[in-house]
């Protein structure tokens, strides 16, 4: 029994000491360890730079003048010196304004809205051109805007879901101390009466020319259009 | 508030627009923007170095010196500029808060004065960004600690009112105070090796003429060391005392590491004193011997290194604990191998595990002393194994050790460093003020000596002494003139005025009791002071063991104003003095022993102003300076 036990130990050890070996060589390198380095590492391309089109061409496109489309720039470029902004550099700007609540979800919706070529990023032309319409533009392409913002999936209908989406992300940035107190259904409780209100044909879903025309027979939406006309 | 972001409020604002149709009630009407300006570049000269930036760039803070209108007040209206008479280095780092909403603490510049521009710019420092936040808290910190340190330097020498026990706690703690205190220290000292020394003697074996076997000294000369021991041990015993009497937080004290130590060291001996006639427990009295040793960690409080090795070690508590943890982790393993490694070898040495713990402490700290070696292949192999990661095990935490400790000393070195400079700081502001002290007594002279002059008619000579002083330095001789008028006091310097109260001391001498001679002050002072009065140097004093320096330089140590308990000098002793000017007597009005406040202007005695010719015609001067310095201390380094 002991040589057993002796014997046992004894190849434990030899084991052991083979084992050392092998790293040792691998140490070496006269024993390759089986899977290839990558010797280069990705070249991850520094961040996405973006430069806008000429002042001239932006003139034309918008309905900015030149020196609003200065300062707008330089409040852009300020913020963001790559010159475009990603979804969390927006989140993050966003919520700054609503610092009680989360804007993280409807900034993500507004987003969207400005994102017009779903690239991901928010270039200075695109946020140029929503304000554009934000600001200077009739009240029907101010329309068509909301209508797009609301419109998650853009297909051309507001659903409820979708609608019920927007409002919770509205609510949400209101935060928990509000008076009175935030319940769980208001949101739906809205939802059922902006559907009350827009669907006509009550088919479940809003259509865009419903959406025009039963917000150009409301008077408190038409006066709170202009609301933001003078804001730059 | 989203100032950081107010580029992007507008379109904030435009996004609001998605709220409309969804909105059941009308909105609230728009603030209108009425100071509709242009936006415009505004101009910020800085020493020289413009900056420009948008108006709105600085209105977006408000609550600072540019962004409010507090900036009108730099407006220049020539240049229409606003002009700061400020760092403009510094100034780069506060306009770059302005444009992007971080501040940001450049390193190379000086704490103090960055906090200096911060508050003159109305910036609060805590909103310094996370990236150099860390090194502004450390560099502040470390600021403090370096005034804190001048402060309890002051204080030390400010000598307030202590009762007796404060004065002995005080002695106690620094007995650089006082030269008692250094008896106590050095006696203490001495007592504690004495006692160290004796213990080891006791145990070598003496000379064993007559007996079979050596004998230790302790058992050949019992009495004696049982004298010296006694000794020991009483001179402890009323220092512990003394320490409780006079520690302002008896309890505190009591929980202290030090007078546990004091208490371990001498408990020993009344024990012994207790239980030397029960012979059961003598073994527990051997026991009690061996805690004599401990005295000798009463030298921590004579020694810095060694508090400074204790502090380490306690601050290191988590790296040992980690290095005793694997150190046991591996003795246990390594132990347990061996032990089975060699079962199957005759005569093996590893008869268990705990046996065999033996071994592996010896081989994994590479001790090696070979009185158990393994026999089998099995265990040689296990064995060259277990020394190898020995040496890993505990090499790993000790450079963590090792720089705590140098941390710690390198702390207490710039300490000692800031001390042995701030002589030298002092030394120079006291040179500044002696040298502006001395300007106004000098000019005074010239004062008067342009008086004589217009007198005499000399034009010449007086133009010259008048272009020697500036506008602003004449305008701070009058100011100084105008409180001399004031108080009826003046000015004088140092010779003048021991001359006075030396006088002053020798006329009031017969009619003060004898309590105002050398008993009153330590007798130490009095003494001390006899050889010191007209020497150049006065730091040069003879006595090294004399912490009072001399008179002269204690009152350079003094600032501008001092109230002093009335105690006059002791000059019975000088007799030098008082030959120099007899006709000084003449003119002191003052009563010693007055506790007046005066200003004292207090030059370097080796410059001996010339007294010019017309100076006995000055006005008398009276000093009812009180007498000062008695009482302060210097601390000296020892």
């Amino acid at each position: 029994m002991s040589t057993m036990n002796l014997e046992g130990l004894e190849m434990i050890a030899v084991l052991v000491v083979v084992v050392v070996f092998v790293k040792v060589l691998e140490q070496f390198g006269l024993l390759e360890a089986g899977y290839d380095d990558s010797v280069e590492d990705e070249l991850e391309l520094s961040a996405v730079r973006h430069r806008p089109e000429g002042l001239e061409q932006l003139e034309a496109q918008t309905r900015f003048s030149r020196k609003e489309l200065q300062i707008l720039y330089r409040g852009f470029k300020n913020e963001c010196p790559s010159g475009v902004v990603n979804e969390e550099t927006f989140k993050d700007i966003y919520a700054q304004f609503f610092p009680q609540g989360d804007a993280s979800t409807y900034a993500h919706f507004l987003f969207n809205a400005f994102d017009n070529d779903h690239n991901g990023s928010v270039s200075f032309e695109d946020f140029v051109m929503g304000l554009s319409i934000l600001l200077r533009g009739t009240v029907q392409e101010k329309l068509i805007w909301a209508f797009n913002l609301y419109d998650i999936n853009k297909d051309g209908y507001i659903t409820k879901e979708e609608m019920l989406d927007i409002m919770k992300a509205i609510y949400d940035m209101m935060g928990k101390c509000t008076y009175p107190v935030l319940k769980e259904e208001t949101p739906r409780q809205h939802v059922e009466v902006f559907f009350q209100k827009m669907d006509k044909n009550k088919d479940g879903v809003v259509t865009i020319d419903e959406f025009i025309d039963c917000c150009q027979n409301d008077e408190n939406i038409m006066r709170s259009m202009h609301l933001f006309e003078n804001v730059l | 508030m989203a100032t950081g972001v107010a580029a992007w409020l507008p379109f904030a604002r435009a996004a609001a627009i998605g709220w409309m149709p969804v909105a059941n009630c009308p909105m609230p009407i728009a603030p209108r923007d009425n100071s509709k300006k242009q936006d415009e570049l505004i101009i910020l000269n800085v020493s020289g170095r413009r900056f420009q930036t948008w108006r709105t760039t600085l209105d977006r803070y408000p609550d600072t010196l540019l962004g409010s209108s507090e900036k009108d007040f730099f407006y220049n209206e020539e240049t229409k500029e606003y002009f700061f008479d400020r760092d403009p280095d510094a100034f780069r780092s506060i306009l770059n808060f302005y444009r992007t909403g971080k501040l940001h603490y450049p390193r190379h510049e000086c704490i103090s004065a960055y906090d200096e521009e911060l508050t003159f710019f109305g910036i609060i420092p805590e909103i310094i960004g996370d990236c150099c936040y860390e090194e502004y808290k450390d560099r502040k910190r470390e600021n403090l600690e370096r005034l804190q340190d001048d402060q309890e330097e002051n204080k030390d020498l400010k000598q307030s009112n202590l009762n007796f026990r404060e004065t002995m706690w005080r002695a106690f703690e620094n007995p650089h105070t006082s030269t008692l205190a250094l008896v106590f220290y050095y006696v203490t000292g001495f007592f504690i090796a004495v006692s160290v020394i004796t213990n080891v003697v006791e145990t070598v074996p003496c000379g064993s003429n007559s007996n079979q076997k050596d004998m230790p000294c302790g058992e050949r000369y019992t009495v004696a060391f049982f004298c010296i021991d006694t000794a020991c041990v009483m001179i402890f015993t009323v220092e512990y005392l003394m320490r409780l009497f006079a520690a302002p937080s008896r309890y505190r004290f009591m929980r202290s590491v030090m007078s546990i130590i004091d208490v371990v060291a001498i408990l020993p001996y009344y024990i012994g004193l207790v239980m030397t006639n029960n012979e059961d427990v003598s073994g527990a009295f051997v026991t009690l011997r061996v805690f004599r040793v401990f005295r000798i960690f009463k030298f921590s409080r004579h020694s810095q290194g060694l508090r400074i090795l204790g502090y380490t070690l306690k601050s290191c508590a988590s790296e040992l604990g980690f290095l005793l943890f694997s150190l046991t982790m591996a003795i246990i393993i390594f132990a347990t191998v061996m032990f089975y490694a060699e079962k199957g070898s005759s005569s093996s040495k590893f008869t268990s595990i705990p046996a065999s713990f033996w071994y592996t402490i010896v081989t994994m700290t590479t001790l090696g002393y070979g009185d158990m070696v393994p026999k089998t292949i099995a265990g040689k192999i296990f064995g060259s194994i277990c020394s190898l990661s020995g040496v890993l095990v505990i090499a790993l935490p000790v450079p963590v050790i090792v720089s705590n400790f140098s941390r710690i000393y390198h702390q207490n070195q710039r300490a000692d460093k800031r001390r042995a400079q701030k002589k030298a700081r002092l030394t120079r502001i006291r040179i500044a003020k002696s040298g502006s002290a001395n300007a106004f007594l000098h000019s005074k002279r010239n004062g008067l000596l342009n008086e004589l002059l217009e007198l005499t008619g000399t034009e010449e000579d007086e133009q010259k002494l008048m272009k020697s002083t500036s506008l602003l330095e004449s305008q701070h001789h009058h100011l100084l003139h105008c409180l001399e008028k004031t108080t009826a006091h003046e000015f004088v310097d140092e010779q003048m005025y021991e001359q006075n109260s030396l006088e002053t001391a020798l006329q009031a001498y017969p009619s003060h009791s004898p309590s105002i001679a050398c008993h009153s002050s330590p007798a130490v002072t009095c003494c001390g002071r006899s050889g010191k009065r007209n020497s150049p140097l006065p730091n040069a004093s003879p006595s090294p063991a004399n912490p009072i320096p001399a008179h002269q330089s204690q009152l350079q140590e003094l600032s501008a104003l001092h109230i002093q308990r009335g105690n006059p000098l002791t000059h019975t002793s000088s007799r030098s003095n008082l030959n120099l000017n007899p006709d000084n007597s003449k003119r002191i009005n003052c009563k010693s022993g007055r506790i007046t406040t005066a200003i004292i202007s207090l030059p370097m005695p080796p410059r001996r102003p010339p007294l010019p010719p017309g100076h006995p015609g000055a006005p008398s001067i009276q000093t009812t300076t009180s007498s000062a310095g008695v009482n302060i201390v210097k601390v000296s380094a020892l």
